[in-house]
Order: structure tokens, then sequence, then C-alpha cells
């Protein structure tokens, strides 16, 4: 145990005189939230918009109000015809138009059915989505307010708002920034720092020692282990001071659940150095393998159900998938282990997969 | 094998192969405890694979070995605790102070802090190092960090050391330096296997063995070596026998490309 810590501390001093290592576990987490959080966001503030309204009656009035004042819009102009629509948006400034049709209160209570046109400005398409589900939204809330039958409009968005009710982007890039960011940390330091003694040749020495090869790994991985969690808690704790993403579910929970995906992230580390002896081959799997399916195949940005099949089914073997859906269950939706049981066990299905490669590899190295 | 209580290390019919190609090939040899024995032969001759197999790095692909009196197959940990070991790649690391580094490897091998700490101060009293003791690796000389990775392979008082090519790059005062070391740890009672192709330094040792093509193809005192090889230096020995266990290939050549000894590959020929 003695030997163990002495070796441990040595870890320490290796981290703590690297200031370039020094700056990738603590400066990188800090500027890429707040990067991710206030640069990459998909919220849309004051979006220019163009109403025509024929009917002008209190019906499409309240509407028109609900949306300005719901600080998504700002009214661009009141158009007086049809004709006007194209034009307005050939100008650019105008990235939504809202066409009520003739009579609309009057439709609405007779028939209980009045028609609305949203016209988004698709040449940016997901400013177009986004604005155009926010009027949705607004719209059918509205609907639901007024109690009337008006039952098509209503279904529609309802799902996208629950748990995050202003579409807020930051709510979404926490928990998948997470997964990217201790990923990076804990797979390619612990990958780099043992790469970085095999070049050096001191692997020999230590594996010539009475230290056991898994005392070896053990020791250089558990520093990472412990910044790493340092790490999440910068994140979790950034995130909800400077964005106000809150934590509805158990904090413990989700500290465990971190603490599972780190050891995933390591074990993973461990066996990409036991793959390759050089730091650059390391350097380039972590980034190559791990950071770009993680960014992209994870759900993180693009929504998985939109790839094709066999994307998607490439999406079902990346660990990113499950951390980043049970952070969001625990975090947003506040659900218990009842609810990520299964996305735990998958984790810990790929932590004892890698260790138990990882752990054969060094085997056959040695022999 | 006279008096086989004195012998520290006992190999026998030792083979590795990798593949279809075999780098070590019945080797049988013991070394005395006490004793400097020199594990001499060209790049890929095999010298690295079977100083990595007494280490306990690899394991021999059959062949009796006992290190220290320990059997290498089931006491391994026993074996770990009664050798040391310097690579021919440096093995202190950079970022850590010659006090830290001396700490640490003393630390692995299980020392108290305080014996630790007495050990470390005679050794720099020694070396003349006291004004160093915390600065970094990096900052040091080459030849003193040579000589401080010896030092610290021998700091938890081994049975045996094994070198391997410790003196590669290293100009000749301070390998001279470093071989009244050798001497100094042999005097103490520690054996030292040492590998080596700089053939002046063979003379240094007591015993040498002269491994071509991963057989022991002579093995002796050098000044019998050279009688035998009616031979003035070393060298000479060298290269008689490298000729004539296999004529068609020239020297400089060997079998520098064969798998398994890689690392070995970027040696440099020193006796031609």
């Amino acid at each position: 145990m003695k030997r163990f810590r002495g070796f441990v501390i040595k870890e320490f001093y290796h981290i703590f005189r690297d200031y370039r290592t020094l700056l990738i576990l603590f400066g990188m987490p800090a500027v890429q939230l707040l990067l991710f959080g206030y640069v990459l966001t998909n919220e849309i503030k004051d979006a220019k918009i163009a109403i025509y309204d024929p009917s002008k009656d209190v019906v499409t009035r309240r509407i028109s109000d609900k949306i300005l004042s719901s600080g998504y819009f700002l009214l661009e102009k009141n158009l007086h015809s049809v004709a006007e629509i194209g034009p307005v948006f050939r100008q650019g400034n105008v990235k939504l138009a809202l066409i009520f049709e003739t009579d609309f209160a009057q439709k609405l209570e007779k028939t209980g059915t009045a028609r609305v046109q949203i016209i988004g400005d698709a040449s940016d398409p997901n400013t177009a989505n986004m604005l155009v589900n926010y009027t949705t939204g607004i719209i059918s809330n509205y609907l639901v307010s007024m109690n009337s039958a008006a039952v098509p409009l209503r279904i529609i968005p309802e799902v996208r708002m629950m748990y995050n009710g202003e579409l807020k982007g930051v709510y979404m890039f926490v928990p998948g920034l997470m997964a990217m960011l201790l990923m990076l940390i804990s797979a390619l330091m612990t990958s780099l720092s043992i790469t970085r003694e095999k070049e050096l040749g001191t692997m020999e020495l230590l594996l010539v020692s009475p230290l056991r090869p898994t005392q070896v790994i053990i020791g250089k991985v558990f520093p990472y282990v412990f910044l790493s969690f340092v790490d999440a808690c910068i994140i979790l704790g950034l995130g909800n001071a400077v964005f106000g993403v809150p934590i509805q579910g158990s904090i413990a929970l989700l500290l465990m659940e971190c603490f599972l995906y780190i050891t995933m992230a390591l074990s993973l580390g461990i066996l990409i150095s036991s793959i390759t002896s050089s730091q650059q081959v390391a350097m380039l799997i972590s980034l190559v393998l791990l950071m770009l399916p993680t960014i992209i195949l994870s759900g993180f940005i693009f929504p998985v159900e939109n790839m094709p099949w066999i994307l998607q089914a490439l999406c079902y073997l990346m660990p990113p998938k499950y951390f980043i859906s049970i952070i969001k269950s625990i975090m947003l939706q506040g659900n218990g282990m009842a609810y990520v049981w299964r996305e735990t066990l998958i984790l810990v299905g790929f932590t004892s997969l890698f260790l138990v490669i990882s752990i054969k590899k060094f085997n056959v190295r040695l022999a | 094998m006279d008096e086989p209580t004195e012998d520290i290390i006992i190999v026998k019919d030792l083979v590795k192969s990798f593949g279809s190609f075999t780098a070590n090939d019945h080797l049988t040899f013991s070394v005395k405890r006490g004793e400097i024995f020199g594990f001499l032969g060209a790049n890929g001759a095999g010298k690295t694979t079977t100083i990595k197999i007494l280490c306990g790095l690899s394991y021999p692909t059959s062949g009796e070995l006992s290190i220290a009196g320990f059997d290498i197959y089931t006491q391994r940990e026993k074996v770990k605790r009664n050798i040391g070991y310097m690579s021919q790649r440096f093995s202190l690391y950079d970022d850590l102070t010659v006090y830290e580094n001396i700490r640490f490897y003393g630390g692995i091998y299980g020392l108290a802090k305080k014996e630790i700490d007495t050990r470390s101060k005679s050794l720099m009293e020694r070396l003349g190092f006291e004004a160093s003791r915390n600065k970094l690796i990096r900052d040091i000389p080459l030849g003193w960090k040579q000589k401080l990775a010896f030092s610290v392979a021998i700091l938890h008082n081994p049975r045996i050391v094994f070198l391997d090519e410790p003196t590669g790059g290293v100009d000749p005062v301070t390998r001279r330096q470093f071989w009244d070391m050798i001497f100094e740890a042999a005097h103490d009672g520690i054996t030292v296997f040492v590998t080596t192709h700089y053939m002046d330094e063979a003379e240094y040792c007591d015993r040498v063995s002269i491994m071509v093509d991963g057989r022991i193809a002579a093995m002796d005192t050098p000044d019998n070596l050279k009688q035998q090889f009616g031979a003035p230096s070393m060298n000479e020995v060298f290269i008689k026998l490298a000729r004539a266990t296999s004529p068609p290939v020239p020297l400089s050549q060997g079998r520098g490309g064969a798998g398994g000894e890689a690392a070995n590959n970027t040696e440099s020929v020193k006796w031609t």
C-alpha cells in the first residue's frame, strides 16, 4: 500500500508540473462549457416576423400579442396583402411570417377550426424549425387556455417542451458536454500517461520492480479518476450557477453515474494504451475514434432518431449515448434509478468488457 | 558448475522464439555470485531478449531458469525483489527532481522513508550531486543521469543488477567513471550482468559470453578467450568469432532486421 501511495504521488507530480495537462484538465471544461453555453446555443431571441392579419378580430389579436410578448419574436412589419410576403422574405430580415385567414374568430367559433399559416425562412433550416415550433407551441397553448375544441393544433409540440419549457439549448449541452469532456480527459489522458512511460522506457523499470502490473495500471489511472471527478463537479456546478441548468434528481445518483462513466472511459484509455506504445498514436486514436463519435453519434448535437439506420445502429455502440440519456433523465426529469437502470447496466457492461480486453492484452504483451 | 551453491544465475536450455524466428537457441550458462558477467553480441544476436527474460519482463518459450535462488516461473515476485535493472533507454523521470526520483524508486521497492533518505544522502555525496538534489532530471547532463540511474538501480541492495547497454552514447571519461561504479558495486557483493557492444568494456568483465545468432558461441574469461583465439584484444576475438560462425554475412548487417529485437536496431555497430 505504501508503495502504491508513492506511485500515486509521483503521478500527481507529473500532472501538476505539466501546464498543458493542467490546462486540458481544468481550463478546457470551463472554456468549453462557456463556449457551448453562450455561442452555440439553439436559442432564439428577438427573431423578426411579419404578420398578415385580414380578420383583425379578438382571437387573432390575442394570438399575435402572445407571440410578440413571448420574447422570441419582434414584429418587423404588418403586412397588408398576401403579395407582400415574398418580398418581405427576400429582404432577408424576416425569419417567419404568420398569416391568419379571414374571419378567423367567427370560423373558430362556428366550425371549431380556423387556419393560420406559418411560413419559415428555411434557408436556415434549424432556425426556421425552431421558430415554427415556438409559434405552434404558443398558438396551441392559447387554444388550450381558450378551452375550445380545437383539436388538431394542440398535439404537435407538447413533447418537446417538457422538462425544458423555455427550450434552452444549454440544458441539452451540459449533459452532452459532460459526456464529451469526461471521455476526453479520462481516455486521452490515461492513454497518454501510460504510453509516455513506455516511450521513456520507465515502464520496463516499473515492471521489473516488485509492483504488480495491475498495481502499475491502477496507480497510473487513479489520479485521473479523482481529477475527472473534480471536472464533472466543475461542469455541473458551472452549468447550474451560470446557466441555471437544474439538477432535479438525486445528486448522489448523478455523481455515482459520473463515476461509472469515468471508470468506463478510463478502462477505454487503458485499452488504447495497451494497443499502442506511442503517445502520438494514442492521441490520434483517442481524438478520432473517441471524440468524433462522442460528438456526432451520441445524440449530443444531432438527434439519433433522424439518422439513417446504419448510423443509428452505430449509435447504440457508443457508451456516451447512454450516459447522456442517464444524465438528462436525472438532471432534467428528476428520475431515479428505476428509470436509468438499463442504461447503467449497459455502461457497466462496456466497462467490464474494456477492462477484460485490456488485462488480456497486457498479459499477452508481457509474454 | 563445480560449486552450484555459488551460482546466482542458472540458465539451462533457454529457448525463446517469436513465431518461426528463434531469438535464443538453447542457451545454457551460469553466473557466480559477485561476478561481473559480460553478455556480448552483435545487434540482433538476442542479448536484449535474454536480459528481458532474466528480469521477468518476458516469458521464455522453454528452459529452466533460477535467479538468486528463485525459480523464474513460480517465484517471480521473489526474483523481482532481488534484482535491479537499468535499460539501454534512459529511465529516470524528466519532470521529477533527483531526490524525487530516488524517493520514488526506493518507495516502489518498499524502502522506508528514513532508509531512503540516508541512502540517497550517501549516494549524492558519493556522486558529488548534493547541489543538484532538487534539480529536475531534464536539467542535468546525460553522464550524470546515467550514473544516477545506475545508483537508483542498486538503491535497494539487490543481489543481482542487470545492465542493458548502460553506457550507450556516453563519452569515454564518463564511461570509465561508470565502470568504476560497477566495480564498486561488485566489490560490495552485487552480481553484475551487463550487455555491451563496446569491446574495451568487455575487458573489464570477469567473464564474458559472446552470442552469435541466438547461440552462445564462446564463454570464458577475457584472457582465456584472447589466448584461445590468438587475438591481442577482445575486439579481434569478436570479429574472428563472428566470421567463423557466419562467414557470408557482413557483420554490419548481421541479423538486424529480424523480428523480436526491433528495439535493438537503433544501435550502431561499434567494433568495426
